[in-house]
């Protein structure tokens, strides 16, 4: 698919709105993180992503695994975009017997790869596809979306440390670098210090760039997919909540729902005429 | 003297065997040599994935080869695989892809390296976990043949394998080697002993010497501790009327509790349980550690006349 900066901007827009009518319906879930990723993971999918919506199992679909499996409602809102499931489906979200479980699943929601749910665990099963692609001589490509809080897991260092050394070259990583975890800011709770050298250092291919700005997360996505011979990770410096005003930056909405008020006031600043 | 030999090695004589089937892989965390995966490493090099000393990780990336096509035979020690049954709970079993876990050098039969590497709980965490079948074979044979029927099972598994070598009792029984089936291997009526592991030659000796004191034992070998053979036990309370469970392993939650679980619901009979008395090990040789656990065959006849005196 190939989309303009602006049309991949009003994809995102139009994924921000749903992010938070799904988490304002549940009146539960995890809209900060949800909208620290839309971005880059609406760019991802609307332009990248190989894969077939009427074919969610496709063999040679690339993957595309939610490490932070708790901002699920922002990958719905790209499946949902995407036509892997309806915009009614999104309705489902935390609703007994519905296809978007509070945390993204590959049981229930089609287009989903990975159960997700435990903090660390993304990358070690992306691991595994990446290297099953390989041993199939396959060109499809494996993407991770890991959150900047679940680096404190340590497996997942047992997991970049494994890439590293198999040198698996289509396993690309995105870094939702929001600053901010469930209780506070990743500096009050455990401060992780260089982050991008310690990637370096653990033998990986790294850029930063702005998670926002959709001209950077494009040359980012170039980078991710130029880049074969060693695992490589996008560091995406991203804003908790980004596109509403009060979620910004605001720990409080990690995992919390806006009120009435809240959410009437969220929907007038991304833009969306609630009749 | 009957052939030894250590169900270790019928896990790694199985890879081998199973090999032909591409989509076989086999995953290591620094301990191939050990658990015996190292013949198939060495012969499939490109299809063996180490995974350095990180047991989490590997447990993953398996069920990310699952979830792709391939059929993941990861091993390492029985304890170690408990570092990683938060993965094996959310990303393998959950799921329900089937990668095929190993923990060998499980119980205090393995000996000297003493309590840290004695895995006494291995069998009951993981018989907590829908989806996953949980075996303890007891001999070379069984433990080659029922690692040969994985590649077919179509969900997750884990096995429990043995450091130390036991006697050889299924040559030229493999076809009544399955999954989920007990193996009858003596027939009384006074007592039945259903054994697991490196317990069942023990078990076979307590029958021996109950023999000499007039009274018939069955001996059962319960390889598969879940899904468990119910219809089996149910068979064994209608013909004995008293059990004997012995295992290498805590008398909570293995298989002593899961035969319990089934007599409760079921038809009821006195159970003894020989096992672990919830109790860490130490260093010692395999035979001193039975003795110390008091779950050699002397401890399991004892039991066995316990269960029948309870008989009503």
């Amino acid at each position: 698919m190939t989309l303009s900066i602006s049309e991949l901007e009003e994809f995102a827009r139009k994924c921000r709105v749903e992010i938070v009518k799904m988490v304002y319906r549940a009146q539960a879930g995890h809209p900060g993180g949800s909208l620290s990723e839309i971005d880059l993971i609406s760019a991802l999918y609307a332009t990248r992503m190989r894969v077939r919506p009427n074919q969610p199992k496709w063999d040679d679909r690339d993957r595309f695994i939610l490490s932070k499996g708790h901002a699920s409602p922002g990958m719905y809102a790209v499946l949902a975009e995407m036509g892997f499931i309806s915009h009614e489906d999104l309705h489902s979200y935390r609703v007994l017997g519905g296809k978007c479980q509070g945390h993204v699943d590959m049981k229930w929601c089609p287009g989903v790869d990975f159960s997700a749910g435990s903090l660390g665990m993304g990358l070690s099963f992306g691991l595994g596809c990446a290297v099953a692609a390989r041993l199939d001589n396959s060109e499809r490509r494996t993407f991770v979306m890991l959150g900047d809080g679940e680096l404190q897991e340590g497996s997942v260092w047992e997991a970049a440390m494994a890439a590293a050394h198999h040198e698996v070259g289509n396993l690309k990583v995105i870094l939702d670098r929001n600053r901010i975890q469930n209780d506070d800011f990743c500096e009050v709770q455990m401060r992780m210090f260089d982050i991008p050298a310690k990637w370096r250092s653990f033998g990986w291919e790294v850029k930063e760039i702005d998670g926002h700005n959709m001209e950077e997360v494009m040359s980012g996505l170039d980078f991710l997919e130029s880049t074969n011979d060693k695992p490589s990770i996008l560091i995406a410096h991203t804003i908790k909540g980004a596109g509403v005003s009060f979620m910004e930056d605001n720990p409080s909405f990690h995992g919390a729902a806006p009120n009435d008020e809240q959410f009437a006031q969220a929907m007038a600043e991304l833009g969306e005429v609630i009749a | 003297m009957s052939e030894m030999a250590a169900t270790r090695d019928g896990y790694g004589q199985a890879l081998l065997e199973i090999a032909d089937n591409p989509k076989v892989v086999v995953m290591e965390a620094d301990l191939g040599k050990s658990t015996k995966s190292l013949h198939f490493r060495k012969k499939y090099p490109t299809r063996t994935i180490s995974c350095g000393i990180g047991e989490q990780n590997m447990l993953l990336a398996g069920a990310g080869l699952a979830a792709s096509g391939y059929i993941p035979f990861a091993s390492t020690f029985a304890i170690f695989t408990e570092r990683a049954f938060e993965q094996m709970r959310n990303g393998v079993a959950r799921p329900n892809l089937a990668v095929h876990l190993c923990g060998s050098h499980g119980g205090t039969h393995t000996g000297t390296d003493g309590s840290s590497a004695q895995s006494i709980e291995d069998l009951a965490i993981y018989r907590t976990l829908p989806n996953v079948v949980v075996m303890h074979p007891s001999d070379y044979v069984s433990t080659l043949e029922l690692t040969k029927q994985l590649p077919g099972l179509d969900k997750p598994s884990y096995m429990r394998t043995a450091r130390n070598k036991t006697p050889v009792m299924y040559r030229g029984r493999e076809s009544e080697i399955i999954i989920g089936k007990g193996i009858t291997l003596c027939q009384g009526t006074d007592v039945a002993i259903i054994a697991c592991g490196v317990l069942v030659s023990e078990s076979m000796k307590a029958a021996e010497q109950l023999a000499d004191k007039g009274i018939n034992a069955t001996v059962v070998d319960m390889h598969t501790l879940k899904p468990l053979d119910g219809d089996l036990i149910n068979s064994l309370v209608a013909q004995c009327g008293a059990i004997v469970t012995a295992e290498d392993h805590n008398v909570i939650g293995g298989l002593g509790g899961a035969v319990a679980e089934h007599l409760v619901s079921n038809h009821y009979a006195p159970l003894e349980m020989v096992g672990v008395a919830d109790r860490f090990g130490e260093s010692g040789q395999s035979d001193e550690m039975l003795e110390v656990m008091k779950i050699n065959s002397k401890y399991i006849e004892q039991a066995a006349h316990r269960a029948i005196a309870r008989k009503s």
